[in-house]
């Protein structure tokens, strides 16, 4: 039910209303709106008890275990939030002067320098807005770079068959065009198809490791070499850097930009479209480039580093100076894990993943990539299970929700036939992960037993299955009365 | 259901029928269907567009993703199917009846590259690892 719905004519709350109406006399006449905008009307109980029923709907990680593939639905923890909370990060204004926020600019000049600490880069920019802002950023540093060197004829950026769909979209958003190239049985990128897919056209490649398939790329030295050799640039998609943080650093392998999902990988509530934050990280020869404003240090005194600081920025990305709010949670979460915490986090994600794959694996579920060590996440494809019973990946996926367990990633990526994803996170107890496993047990044999059952799923919550067909062809987004 | 013996197919998952009048139509397989589920939208190419062989020339997206539909073979686009537009389930329910567009070859004898029923049945089996 909308909250609309709960609306009847001149029902209100006096108490929450303004005692005067507000003055719209410094306003053009022509930009007043003539009539009264549709609001509804509705006492302050009803709508108390609408938003307190729809949080009881809501499937989230404070209420249930959340395996969603390449999302990383990690347990964001308290501290984070309540510091970033504090009443002077909460009230400072954007436009306030440097000098009154030497705290909060301190805070985003250190986040920034941990941060090309993990990631073994040059230089990093916290603006971007969310992931795809952050993959946008730093194409357009690559096509800086090349049209500062006069070598704007790379026109082409690579894209191997498993990469999220944002990488070619960004490529194409950037004016680029997008070359695709397969990858091998084994998970790795194909060399031979990336050797023939190089040449002067070549601006870059993009490139996420642990890919979407949840496996290290092996040959990640001889693509860097490749790339480089061809005269392109490597792009590091961040999205999973959960399961190598504190290991390997994508500076080290050759990566020449790298966006961070802080969001995911440090820990702010997402999903939804909530806000997030792309940080970049550059190597030395884009560090001119960088989106700005950047936080800068010059003695003890921190500043917004801005056009004329690097005259050669890409530019600003947004009116301020990113997603305060989410940077300075990512900030308290990297200060309470400090290095050792990072380890951490590395080792718990691949552990579970790995421990989880395998209880699947034994309990009859067929692995994609069973020669290869998950990473942080894993795949499993239902295939067989459909092929002798006809249950299919969603089916699995809609049956998990009456079990108490989100569903994982469904049909992504489509390299692997009626696939799961499956993203356990470093935050989840052995106890958890064996209930889902025992979950997915049941839904096994409920299949073979029956199968007409499973299809019909979810039978406990708020919607059964949704015509999503119906969804998809006839949008219907806004509320008419 | 089985590939129909009369068809050629590609790679990619198209099939292609030679028709009486020297024309192609072109539509997406049973199993490319099956693999997508539910179609939402079909955009077809514009009639009297030229293409090259193997060129994106049409979309078809589904419940689960949108797929890129190539041209077998270079030609002018002729027809294309209005049908799909109001109802892209056809090509769930009836994938072999359900072209999606038309194009008159430059090139006849570019259709000898395609795929016959056997050599796609296996192109198939081997993708299915």
């Amino acid at each position: 039910m909308l909250i609309f719905e709960h609306s009847r004519p001149g029902r209100c709350n006096t108490a929450q209303a303004p005692d005067h109406a507000a003055t719209t006399s410094g306003i053009p006449a022509a930009l007043l709106r003539q009539d009264t905008p549709l609001l509804p009307e509705a006492s302050e109980m009803d709508v108390v008890r609408h938003y307190t029923r729809l949080s009881q709907q809501n499937f989230s990680i404070d209420t249930n275990f959340y395996p969603l593939g390449s999302c990383t639905m990690k347990y964001n923890p308290r501290a984070c939030n309540s510091l970033a909370l504090l009443p002077n990060f909460l009230a400072r204004h954007p436009l306030a002067p440097e000098s009154t926020g030497q705290g909060f600019l301190a805070c985003l000049y250190d986040l920034q320098e941990i941060l090309k600490d993990v990631t073994g880069m040059a230089g990093v920019s916290l603006t971007p807005m969310a992931g795809a802002q952050g993959e946008f950023a730093g194409i357009a540093m690559i096509r800086a770079y090349h049209d500062a060197r006069n070598d704007s004829a790379r026109r082409e950026i690579i894209v191997p068959d498993a990469a999220h769909g944002t990488n070619p979209a960004t490529a194409v958003m950037c004016g680029y065009t997008v070359k695709e190239i397969p990858t091998d049985a084994n998970g790795d990128v194909d060399l031979d198809a990336l050797r023939a897919a190089v040449g002067p056209q070549t601006a870059g490649l993009m490139l996420t490791n642990p890919s979407t398939l949840g496996v290290f790329e092996q040959q990640i030295q001889h693509i860097q070499k490749i790339v480089h050799d061809a005269g392109g640039l490597l792009y590091y998609d961040g999205a999973n850097l959960n399961a190598i943080l504190g290991k390997v650093k994508p500076g080290d392998m050759g990566f020449d930009v790298i966006h961070m999902n802080l969001h995911k990988t440090f820990s702010t509530p997402h999903g939804g479209g909530g806000p997030g934050a792309g940080a970049v990280g550059v190597a030395k020869r884009l560090l001119p480039f960088m989106p700005i404003p950047v936080a800068g240090k010059e003695g003890d005194v921190y500043r917004w580093l801005t056009e004329k600081d690097l005259p050669q920025s890409i530019g600003r990305l947004s009116a301020w100076m990113g997603n305060a709010g989410v940077l300075l949670r990512a900030y308290v979460y990297a200060r309470m894990l400090g290095a050792e915490g990072m380890h951490r986090v590395a080792d718990f994600a691949t552990l579970n993943a790995n421990y989880l794959m395998a209880e699947l694996q034994k309990a009859g579920y067929t692995v994609a990539f069973p020669k290869r060590r998950a990473s942080h996440e894993f795949i499993v494809s239902a295939k067989e299970l459909k092929d002798a019973t006809g249950v299919s990946a969603m089916d699995i996926a809609k049956r998990l929700l009456d079990k108490g367990f989100h569903a994982p990633t469904t049909y992504f990526p489509m390299l692997v036939a009626e696939c799961l994803l499956i993203e356990p996170t470093e935050t989840e107890s052995k106890e958890t992960m064996d209930a889902f496993v025992a979950a997915m047990k049941e839904i096994r044999a409920e299949a073979f037993a029956d199968a007409a059952m499973v299809k019909g799923a979810p039978y406990t919550q708020p919607v059964r299955r949704l015509d999503d067909v119906k969804a998809a062809r006839e949008l219907d987004l806004a509320w008419k009365p | 259901m089985s590939i129909p013996s009369n068809l050629k197919y590609t790679a990619s998952h198209e099939w292609v029928k030679a028709e009486a009048d020297g024309s192609i139509s072109i539509g997406i397989t049973q199993h490319a269907q099956e693999l997508l589920g539910d179609m939402v939208f079909v955009e077809s190419p514009a009639v009297g567009r030229k293409l090259t062989a193997g060129e994106e020339c049409a979309v078809v997206e589904s419940v689960k993703a949108a797929a890129d539909v190539y041209a077998p073979v270079a030609g002018t686009v002729i027809e294309v199917n209005g049908e799909l537009d109001a109802a892209p389930e056809k090509i769930n329910e009836d994938p072999y009846g359900a072209w999606m567009f038309k194009i008159r070859p430059d090139n006849t004898a570019d259709m000898d590259a395609l795929m016959d029923a056997a050599a796609y049945q296996a192109h198939v089996d081997s993708e299915a690892h």
